[in-house]
């Protein structure tokens, strides 16, 4: 003290970067304690607190006091929702997404319970529930996930068909996931929860992709041929009914034209034959005279013989007769 | 002056520094300890959290982890019973129960995943070895689900008597034997990955292909069939449908038919021989024509007043 006042308005260039490495000494030491001493947890995390390295408590998002120090704070993000990707891999997330192009053969093939071999991409999400148990229970616990999904996924995929899991069983096979990796993880004590297990892609492998098309292909032209068969029956037989109706109609016409022909000539006949019974012998002249009168003008070769005379024929030249 | 007198302070305060350093020491909460004395285990390990003290200098903290520890195996290629060839990728999770045992016996977690690697891989073998692939690839009796495309796989039957999950618990009691001698227990095999080799692959593919094609076959041979079906039905109904029609129109025609010819005899008998006398002068118009020759004799009922005036 007694230095720096000695030194006090003299100005001695050491005097006054005596003071302040003091003072700044001080200060250097405030800041580091309040820096261990505050600390902040963020809206989606919470703060594991360990003292001397053991865990003494949990503290929610906001400002907080520890001990300097002694204490150490480990945040975890326990709202935050994970997510692992199977057999395929993300390289960028957007409107576009990229995806890595290949690659994960290892990851994605696998034997379904017919023996055959499936693709199957899928993906896993899941937070962190239990931030004690996730710290202290099981190191590396995304890994664990890892492990742990690869290996319930076969075992579920490999009691289906292929074609089960290609077609009906996507979301059953989701679902079982989920159950079963939930139940394999709550025995380790991981401290997660998993939120979704989805089936992104399911394929037949890449080597026998084409016959499984033909197949679709195939059913399609089934489809397609019962189809046509189908029109040409609606394009032939409606046709046949209507020309069927036409026959019908057309015999009814007949059968009509026939009975009132039959009716006319029987009304006719019967009108003259009323008549003719009045008067026979003239009416009968009559008829037989106006015939002749009417047909034999219209004859071309007439030829009126004797009663009396025999052999006519020489006398004709029958061939010439008609002409 | 002050300075001079400040640094035996300062020497005091390092050296109960570096002592404190060396007495005192902390355990994480995923750690446990063994204080070992010149490579001497002293005492029992310790697992509590926390603070601790020990002798500085000649005692040394050797610690642990206590939580689970993951071991991946390195997939390995093993004949099944049925003698097909797979690669299988096992994974496995371990703790270090006995941290002392595990201390003198391997000494830290990368030795130890040396010996699992055997013990783990020679457990695996073995259960594959002695079971079928069906059973390796299935997990229960569960019945799959037919779908439209189902194709029955005539190896893919039969009863599952083991299933994965059993055979996995197997693997993990074989290797369970092995590791308690370092100290280590094991919590849990899996069978990660299990695949054809490339060879059996390839032959896998091609029988995939050949079902493919039967199935693509079926259709196609449904499609015909049906086709065919429907042809038949259509050439059945085109034949019912004409053939009806004509028999309806018979009926009709007979009917009318009939009814006319009853009508004429209704009418005509009533005078058979003037019928016939009307119809024949009514067929003379009609069939007498120009080219007609007619030779009458003079005695003929129009004629005979060629003759005479009153003929008999």
């Amino acid at each position: 003290m007694a230095y720096d006042e000695e030194g006090k308005g003299v100005n001695f260039p050491e005097s006054i970067p005596g003071k302040w490495i003091g003072w700044g000494v001080v200060g250097i030491i405030l800041i580091i304690i309040l820096v261990a001493t505050f600390y902040s947890i963020g809206p989606e995390e919470v703060g594991v607190i360990k003292r001397w390295s053991r865990y003494v408590r949990t503290t929610e998002p906001g400002l907080h006091l520890k001990l300097p120090f002694a204490e150490s704070v480990t945040k975890v993000k326990v709202k935050h929702i994970f997510k692992e990707e199977f057999g395929f891999r993300t390289l960028q997330a957007g409107v576009k997404t990229i995806y890595a192009p290949g690659g994960f053969e290892e990851e994605n093939l696998m034997l379904t319970g017919d023996l055959n071999v499936a693709v199957v991409e899928w993906i896993v999400q899941y937070k962190i529930e239990n931030p004690i148990d996730y710290l202290f229970e099981v190191k590396d616990v995304e890994d664990t996930i890892r492990d742990i999904s690869e290996s319930t996924m076969r075992q579920i995929v490999g009691d289906r068909s292929v074609d089960e899991v290609l077609t009906v069983g996507r979301i059953e096979v989701g679902l079982e996931m989920q159950k079963k990796l939930q139940q394999i993880l709550d025995t380790y004590q991981t401290g997660v929860q998993i939120t979704t297990v989805k089936l992104k892609d399911v394929n037949p492998p890449n080597a026998v992709k084409s016959s499984f098309n033909e197949v679709n292909v195939a059913k399609q032209d089934k489809e397609t041929t019962i189809n046509q068969a189908e029109q040409e029956y609606n394009r032939v037989i409606p046709r046949a009914k209507g020309e069927a109706e036409k026959t019908i109609s057309q015999a009814e016409g007949y059968a009509v034209n026939r009975v009132n022909r039959a009716r006319g000539d029987a009304s006719k006949f019967l009108a003259v034959w009323k008549e003719y019974n009045k008067a026979r012998d003239v009416t009968r002249r009559r008829l037989y005279l106006e015939t002749l009168e009417e047909i034999l003008p219209k004859i071309g070769t007439k030829y009126i013989i004797d009663s009396e005379q025999k052999g006519i024929l020489p006398l004709l030249s029958l061939s010439e007769g008609g002409k | 002056m002050k300075i001079e007198r400040l640094i035996p302070i300062i020497v005091v305060i390092i050296l109960g520094l570096i002592i404190l350093g060396g007495t005192l020491y902390t355990i994480d909460q995923t750690e446990q300890v063994v204080i070992t004395q010149f490579g001497e285990p002293i005492g029992e390990p310790i697992t509590e959290p926390g603070l601790h003290f020990k002798i500085p200098f000649i005692q040394k903290v050797n610690s642990f982890e206590k939580r689970f520890l993951a071991w991946d195996g390195l997939p390995t290629q093993v004949p099944t019973k049925d003698k097909r060839y797979i690669w299988v990728d096992t994974t496995a999770r371990w703790r270090i129960v006995d941290p002392l045992k595990f201390l003198q016996t391997v000494g830290g977690e990368r030795t130890a995943l040396g010996r699992l690697d055997d013990i783990i891989d020679s457990a695996t073998r073995n259960q594959i070895t002695s079971h079928i692939l069906y059973e390796l690839v299935r997990d229960s009796e569960r019945e799959f689900v037919e779908t439209e495309l189902s194709i029955q796989v005539e190896e893919a039957v039969g009863k599952v008597k083991y299933g994965r999950e059993k055979i996995s618990r197997a693997i993990l009691e074989e290797a369970s034997e092995g590791v308690p001698r370092f100290g280590i227990e094991l919590i849990d095999v899996r069978i990660k990955r299990l695949n054809y080799v490339e060879q059996v692959r390839q032959g896998v593919y091609s029988r995939m292909i050949a079902e493919r094609k039967r199935v693509a076959e079926q259709y196609r041979s449904e499609g015909q069939g049906g086709k065919a079906e429907i042809e038949g039905r259509k050439e059945k109904e085109l034949q019912r449908i004409t053939s009806e029609a004509y028999k309806k129109a018979q009926e009709i025609k007979g009917e009318a038919d009939a009814e006319a010819t009853g009508i004429y005899a209704g009418a005509y008998n009533k005078d058979p021989e003037f019928y016939s006398f009307l119809k024949t002068l009514e067929t003379y118009k009609e069939t007498l024509d120009e080219d007609t020759t007619l030779i009458l004799t003079s005695d003929s009922d129009f004629y005979k007043y060629l003759k005479s005036l009153s003929p008999r």
